[in-house]
């Protein structure tokens, strides 16, 4: 006993909980430091708080409703994750959804992924504690959440997607406010080098700090921007499309440095790519039914399905067994969240309390992802 | 002109009113309850505008309104603030010490206020006139570090430590280059009485007669100013997103508003030294011979003058925090040591060239 005391005395370590409650834990996430003096040697993360057991209560739910189980977790982009659950319930009714519910739910997932990328560009520069990006984030925010408030009456957990297609038509506003919404944002998007990219203490605080190999990134899991700025190809929309993105042009951004600035760099390029996809799909919304026809109660046949898509965190993954009955037998959802958290000890050890805020900050964790 | 607005003759008419009645000690101790009060009163308003002022700045930076319900335009909510801080419990931590935790935010206001005393805010008008003003403000603001390191060490709390210890690496480091640039201008007046230096700059002042030495001095002054009153993007003793918020986190109610205060009054004082060491304190603006010009400047009282340039001053460091990201301990430290300090001795050894040879005008 004497001796593990002796030895603590002379590592000079010592203990802090970040979180539960925290302001840079973006939620109820608790990490535990080990520091010595300011450096970091340790982030234990204790991940918990906030399960709710979502996928036991999948097994008690039917498919329509665990639809709306799935916003819970990534609140931020719970059309893309409403969509994965669709998209694997038809994968296992076999059911042809309509092209016009194709475009749209792309052009809805795209705009989930810019308003989750403002928001995460907002907090950003909040954990650097320049606190008037955030406000700046919200303000193009807004424009996002009104358009999904007229399409589908919620602003937060949204539910848009229902096995075989949407709940309802799009708004007769829709297309018209996405595209005054483009055209703001492409003039705004700027402002955000400015006021961010291009300051040199924000440089100075991002290049080079939590740097994540492409080995370890594959290793860890990590996936969305978080993967691809090490140089991890991941990208589930270019290497297994689904719904609309087999029709439109765009880029997987990769990099190679795998630091705080590259992951930055990563998001902020992938919203100009959002913003042309949906350019290229807004006017082009096919006629047609806004579903396909499907049963009131949905009883998958026996088997399973997995179904992935790209959410703005990462790959996120629905992976459904059926045992014929009305709800799943086992339903598991693969987070990105999840993954990429676990690579934070690896990237955070050796930098300072401030470096791990910016790391943090750079994953863009979402703490019911993580736990749901 | 000049005598209108001179307060001297209101501060002898006092004295001298005072005189008839009471004994020379006597007289001297009701002055000094006089001007105290009248620096708690100058604190209290001084806060009081200074908070809402900061919170309607950083609104219009943020494209918001601020507080727009308590009174016209939100006028009153800092008093809503005030009241509402002052019926707040305190609530002070089981394993804090004490009499540390509570002689602390004591200390910070001891600090501002005594340098507070020594301003010269308008002719006539100045509690305090040292030969050695700069030096005695150098030394007492410094004194405001005390205050901090005791309250992070006495919360007991590891996020406080962490902010006290940056805070006093922080302003120690960076008292240097505050002190080094006003040394320039010092060079320059060849006195350090605060109001012989204002004095001097009555046909012009130093930021642009001292060439650019001076200008190079203003700039440190205002980076180094801005660090030492721990505001963004120095704010790392605080630094909410990392430490909460670093050494006051265990404050709560009138001993947390102590430290928020004080804050804005430290504030204030180096935009209030900054103004008079470099932009001519209350001398109004003067461009060399427009006669029309320099008179109908001359109207306008000291005092304006004063507080407009202090106001200039502080709204540089609001717009300074409510636009750039916060550095990180190490950085900071660098700025300081590898590149401020060595351009602050060079520069002053530029600008002694300058006061030999006579260069200035």
């Amino acid at each position: 006993m004497d001796e593990v005391i002796a030895q603590a005395l002379e590592s000079q370590e010592y203990f802090i909980n970040m979180g539960p409650q925290h302001p840079s834990t973006h939620g109820v996430l608790r990490l535990v430091l080990s520091l010595d003096g300011e450096i970091i040697r340790k982030v234990e993360p204790h991940i918990g708080y906030i399960h709710r057991s979502i996928e036991k209560m999948c097994e008690h739910d039917s498919y329509q409703q665990i639809v709306h189980l799935t916003d819970r977790m990534d609140y931020l982009s719970c059309h893309i994750n409403n969509e994965a659950v669709c998209l694997a319930v038809e994968m296992g009714l076999q059911v042809e959804v309509p092209e016009r519910v194709k475009v749209i739910r792309t052009i809805i997932g795209e705009l989930t992924r810019l308003s989750s990328h403002q928001l995460w560009w907002g907090v950003m520069g909040m954990d650097l504690g320049a606190i008037t990006t955030f406000l700046y984030g919200f303000r193009d925010r807004e424009m996002i959440t009104d358009i999904f408030e007229e399409t589908c009456g919620a602003r937060l957990t949204m539910n848009y997607n229902v096995p075989g297609g949407l709940m309802f038509d799009i708004h007769p506003n829709f297309q018209k406010r996405t595209k005054e919404f483009v055209t703001h944002f492409r003039k705004k998007l700027p402002e955000y080098d400015d006021l961010l990219s291009n300051n040199v203490i924000f440089r100075e605080r991002t290049i080079g700090i939590g740097k994540l190999s492409k080995e370890d990134a594959i290793s860890y899991g990590v996936t969305g921007p978080t993967g691809r700025a090490s140089g991890f190809s991941c990208d589930v929309r270019k290497h297994h499309p689904y719904s609309a993105y087999d029709k439109v042009q765009f880029n997987e951004i990769l990099r190679t440095e795998g630091d705080c600035f590259a992951r930055y760099q990563c998001r902020i390029a992938e919203m100009w790519e959002s913003l042309s996809i949906i350019e290229q799909l807004i006017d082009n919304i096919p006629e047609g039914p806004f579903k396909a026809p499907t049963k009131a109660v949905i009883k998958l046949p026996k088997g399973e399905w997995y179904q992935k898509v790209e959410t703005a965190r990462g790959e996120f993954g629905v992976y459904i067994i059926s045992e014929g009955q009305k709800s799943p037998y086992r339903l598991k959802f693969r987070s990105p969240g999840f993954s990429n958290l676990s690579a934070l000890d690896h990237m955070a050890r050796g930098a300072k309390i401030a470096d791990l805020v910016a790391i943090m900050s750079t994953i863009d964790l979402v703490i019911p992802d993580i736990d749901r | 002109m000049k005598a209108l607005y001179d307060f001297s003759y209101l501060t002898n008419a006092i004295h001298q009113w005072l005189s008839s009645f009471l004994s020379p000690n006597g007289v001297m101790i009701t002055e000094m309850i006089l001007v105290g009060l009248a620096f708690m009163l100058f604190f209290a308003v001084l806060g009081l505008v200074l908070v809402y002022a900061e919170r309607k700045v950083s609104a219009f930076f943020q494209q918001r309104l601020g507080p727009m319900r308590v009174g016209k335009w939100g006028t009153a909510q800092t008093i809503a603030d005030v009241i509402k801080l002052l019926m707040k419990e305190p609530i002070i931590n089981k394993e804090a010490d004490r009499f540390l935790f509570n002689l602390a935010p004591y200390i910070i206001m001891m600090a501002a206020f005594m340098a507070m005393a020594a301003l010269p805010f308008a002719r006539g008008l100045q509690a305090l006139d040292f030969d050695i003003g700069i030096l005695y403000v150098a030394a007492v603001s410094s004194l405001g570090v005390i205050g901090i390191l005791l309250a992070g060490w006495s919360s007991n709390n590891k996020y406080s430590l962490i902010g006290a210890m940056r805070a006093g690496a922080q302003i120690i480091s960076y008292e240097l280059s505050v002190a080094l640039s006003l040394l320039t201008i010092v060079v320059l007046t060849g006195s350090l009485q605060l109001s012989v230096i204002v004095e001097s700059q009555a046909d012009g002042w130093w930021l642009f007669k001292g060439h650019i030495p001076a200008m190079i001095a203003f700039l440190i002054f205002l980076i180094a100013s801005t660090a030492e009153t721990n505001r963004g993007p120095f704010d790392l003793a605080e630094a909410e997103s990392e430490l909460t918020a670093g050494f006051h986190t265990e404050y709560s109610g009138l001993k947390f508003a102590f430290f928020f205060l004080a804050e804005f009054a430290n504030m204030f004082i180096v935009s209030a030294i900054g103004a008079t060491v470099f932009l001519g304190g209350w001398m109004p603006l003067h461009i060399g011979n427009w006669e029309g010009f320099n008179a109908i400047m001359d109207y306008i009282p000291p005092i304006f003058w004063f507080f407009g340039k202090v106001s200039f001053m502080i709204f540089l460091m609001m717009w300074f925090r409510w636009t750039f990201p916060r550095l990180r301990i190490d950085q900071l430290l660098t700025l300081e040591w590898k590149y401020l300090l060595p351009i602050n001795l060079v520069n002053i050894l530029v600008m002694a060239f300058i006061g030999l040879v006579g260069w200035h005008f």
